[in-house]
């Protein structure tokens, strides 16, 4: 970036500015609103589903209700959760030119320049090389790039929709096994409802050639965007997973309940990334983006590995867990986070690490940076079951706070059924004062530039986790969500 | 290059800074003794713009301009050094990195291109070489967990670094062993040029010995009281202070 470009997200940041919160005019095919079996039929029918998955759904859809009667919202989290009118929110919506599977040059040039305009070119001349995105808009996937090179390599990687419809058999293998419909309220909702997503499947053995990677771009208002995504590593593969989301800036609050289900044979290795910047509301905390998500992998066979990365920077409310239940012996997890939270912004968000197979191994590193009135809470449970003998966790939580109205917050939980468990937990908590500022500033470094600085050492070890190509954004993108936070 | 003018500063609303003047031409070491609170690293944070202190009256002139509304990167840009009494710890950043950022901001006030990473290298080796720097300590975060001593050795390698034409030292020489003093006054001296100038805060004669000043002056109560040439120091140590209670309240006070 240069220094004039710089300046400018400078200013759009400290005037309030969301970079991405633009509105694409496009003629959408929209659901009325409210939420009912009708709601989900619907759904099931736009999509032409088989009979088990409309089932399916609607089992889920039942279970959503009953919790709702019964239990209501969940209360165990550190912050006051807003009411949410489920009938008020449109659970469809979709450009109504049909989506092109089969040459991306044939996509509704105005969801192309959408995408272009969020620095995800789609078309065959600008494509990212070495990275393969598939693009969802609101409740559909647009264009997935890369399809046939890596269908060479018999790895498929499409929308949720047409997985369903080309590779029913594996969609019905796994959908649900790792986050079942009955997991949680939003879990629930996501399986009554969810219309599209990503689909990955990486052949036994296979090292995947590129980054695979879901764009996700919230577009219409008054609607929620319910995605899920399913990515199985057969034995001995390997694939890098890379989801990036905006949205446009609105006074409404709109929901974000997605599920991603990691599936890991045997010796595979899947590596799964966030960066993560949907409209975070404006800087007295009105709109922005309620994103609870529920995402989990399950490292099923011997020696399998998962790792989540995520840079939180976006929602007025972030609230996930990603979890890896570590079941195969001699697996391991991993699970570094970044999450920020400025003027009114909220995270709850950790991990569950389930320890079931024998010397299995995971690793979590938790940065959390809060500046404004920001709160941010780490939650993680480590879990060591009886057979999981000689499992180990190494634990790392740090919190930077930023001026002295943020907040951060530590809820570590361990649960050990065996004596071999060996567990560690090391916790930091920094201020950056006025005096380290001010430090910085006469060593001619400006204060935006020293809030930048501070945060990417801080941050390093989770940066030096995404791919390389998104680190580098990732970086700019923790320096721009601070912009003005400080002086 | 320096001209301060009758200037008055206040922190939380106390007046510390009444009435003080100063002149410094490039080439000079100027060193300002003084009691505790006399309001020594007051002058060092008003003229590097800590934001904590206003200036209520008077001017500063750092070449041809009155300094005093530029904000403290721009000072630096403008080649303003203050070597902190109290230099802060930055945990998860690196000594390099900081290092790196800081001439690239310095150059870019000046419009300059960033400098190369060979050349930076090659000028870091120097510098922890005149100043005997160790890799170790080089590698650490900023004062991360450093000895007071290491810590004021790390202001002046960053002061051999970035090269500024008015560097302030304020107690440098506090904490630091005999050895040490020999290796940051052997820098100092190697620093110095026709085009640059130092002034010295301290409270020892220990430091003038090593780095020769030309002008001493002592501040009390927020105003230069005396001021001498080299002898001065010895004068100040042999005495000590109580002779400025006998001062006339009109040098030391003036409401
Ligand atoms: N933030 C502050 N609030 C109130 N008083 C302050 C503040 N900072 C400095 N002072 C006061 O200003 C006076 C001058 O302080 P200063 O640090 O400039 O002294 P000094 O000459 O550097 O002393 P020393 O030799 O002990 O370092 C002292 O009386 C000090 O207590
Ligand atoms: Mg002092």
């Amino acid at each position: 970036m240069d220094t004039a470009d710089t300046n400018n997200t400078l200013h759009s940041v400290i005037e309030g500015n969301y970079q991405y919160g633009f509105v694409t005019d496009i003629e959408m095919d929209i659901l009325p609103r409210g939420l009912s079996v009708e709601t989900v039929m619907a759904i099931s029918e736009k999509k032409n589903e088989p009979e088990w998955l409309l089932k399916w759904r609607l089992t889920a859809y039942r279970h959503f209700l009953k919790l709702l009667e019964t239990q209501g919202m969940p209360e165990w989290q550190n912050f006051n959760l807003p009411a949410i009118d489920f009938q008020a929110i449109s659970y469809y919506a979709a450009p109504k030119s049909k989506p092109v599977l089969n040459s991306v040059d044939e996509v509704d040039p105005e969801l192309i320049a959408t995408f272009e305009k969020l620095g995800i070119p789609l078309t065959e001349q600008k494509m990212l090389s070495g990275v393969a995105v598939d693009a969802v808009f609101d409740s559909v996937s647009v264009a997935t790039t890369f399809r046939k090179e890596l269908s060479k390599l018999g790895i498929i990687f499409c929308s949720f929709s047409e997985a369903i419809k080309e590779h029913g058999d594996l969609v019905k293998k796994y959908l649900g096994t790792v986050v079942p419909a009955t997991d949680n309220i939003f879990a629930a909702l996501n399986a009554a409802v969810s219309s599209d997503g990503s689909f990955a499947y990486i052949p036994k053995g296979v090292r995947c050639p590129m980054e695979l990677s879901t764009y996700f771009r919230i577009n219409a208002g008054n609607s929620g965007q319910f995605e899920r995504t399913l990515v199985i590593a057969d034995e001995g593969s390997y694939v890098s997973y890379l989801e990036g989301c905006t949205a446009p800036q609105r006074d409404e609050n709109q929901l974000h309940a997605a599920v991603v289900e990691l599936i890991a044979l045997s010796d595979a290795e899947i590596k799964y990334s966030t960066v993560q910047n949907w409209y975070p509301g404006d800087k007295d905390g009105k709109g922005g983006i309620y994103n609870f998500v529920t995402k989990r992998g399950i490292c099923k066979g011997n020696g399998a590995r998962i790792s989540w990365t995520q840079v939180e920077t976006g929602s007025a409310i972030t609230w996930k867990y990603p979890g890896v239940i570590l079941k195969g012996d001699n697996s391991s997890a991993e699970f570094y986070s970044i999450a920020i939270t400025k003027n009114k912004q909220i995270a709850d968000t950790g991990t569950k690490m389930i320890h079931l197979g024998k010397n299995t191994k995971s690793r979590i590193i938790s940065k959390g940076i809060s500046a404004g009135e920001g709160q941010n809470s780490y939650r993680g449970l480590v879990h060591a079951g009886r057979n999981a003998i000689n499992a180990r966790n190494f634990t790392q939580c740090d919190s930077l706070l930023i001026g002295s109205t943020c907040g951060a917050h530590t809820f570590p939980y361990i649960e050990a059924k065996n004596k071999s468990v060996q567990i560690e937990h090391e916790a930091t908590t920094t201020r950056i004062g006025e005096d380290q500022i001010f430090y910085l500033n006469q060593r001619g470094i400006n204060t935006e530039k020293a809030v930048a600085l501070i945060v990417n050492g801080y941050a390093k070890e989770v940066l030096n986790n995404l791919p390389m190509e998104f680190a580098v954004e990732a970086q700019k993108l923790l320096a721009i969500s601070l912009e003005g936070s400080v002086g | 290059m320096l001209q301060i003018r009758e200037l008055h500063a206040t922190v939380n609303d106390k007046e510390i800074l009444k009435g003080l003047n100063l002149t410094v031409k490039p080439g000079e070491v100027h060193a300002i003794m003084g009691p505790n609170g006399s309001g020594k690293s007051t002058t060092a944070s008003v003229l590097s713009g800590n934001p904590g202190y206003t200036v209520t009256k008077g001017s500063i002139r750092f070449y041809d301009q009155n300094i005093i509304t530029l904000k403290p990167e721009e000072r630096a840009g403008e080649g303003i050094f203050m070597a902190f009494q109290y230099p802060v710890e930055i945990p998860g950043v690196s000594n390099i990195n900081f290092l790196r950022t800081a001439i690239g901001e310095i150059r870019a006030y000046k419009g300059l291109p960033p400098m190369e990473t060979r050349d930076f290298v090659k000028m870091f080796r120097e510098k922890q070489h005149l100043l005997q720097f160790s890799n170790e300590l080089a590698g650490r975060s900023l004062n991360e967990g450093f000895s007071g001593g290491e810590k004021k050795r790390n202001e002046i390698l960053q002061l051999a670094m970035l090269e500024p034409r008015l560097a302030i030292l304020d107690e440098t020489d506090s904490g630091l062993d005999i050895d040490a003093l020999r290796i940051v006054s052997n820098g100092v001296n190697k620093l110095r040029s026709s085009a640059n100038a130092f002034v010295l805060i301290t409270h020892y004669q220990r430091l003038l010995e090593h780095i020769e000043p030309d002008f001493v002056h002592v501040l009390y109560k927020g105003r230069i009281v005396r001021s001498g040439t080299k002898e001065l120091a010895g004068e100040l140590e042999a005495k000590g202070y109580d002779w400025l209670k006998d001062l006339p309240d009109a040098l030391t006070d003036q409401n």
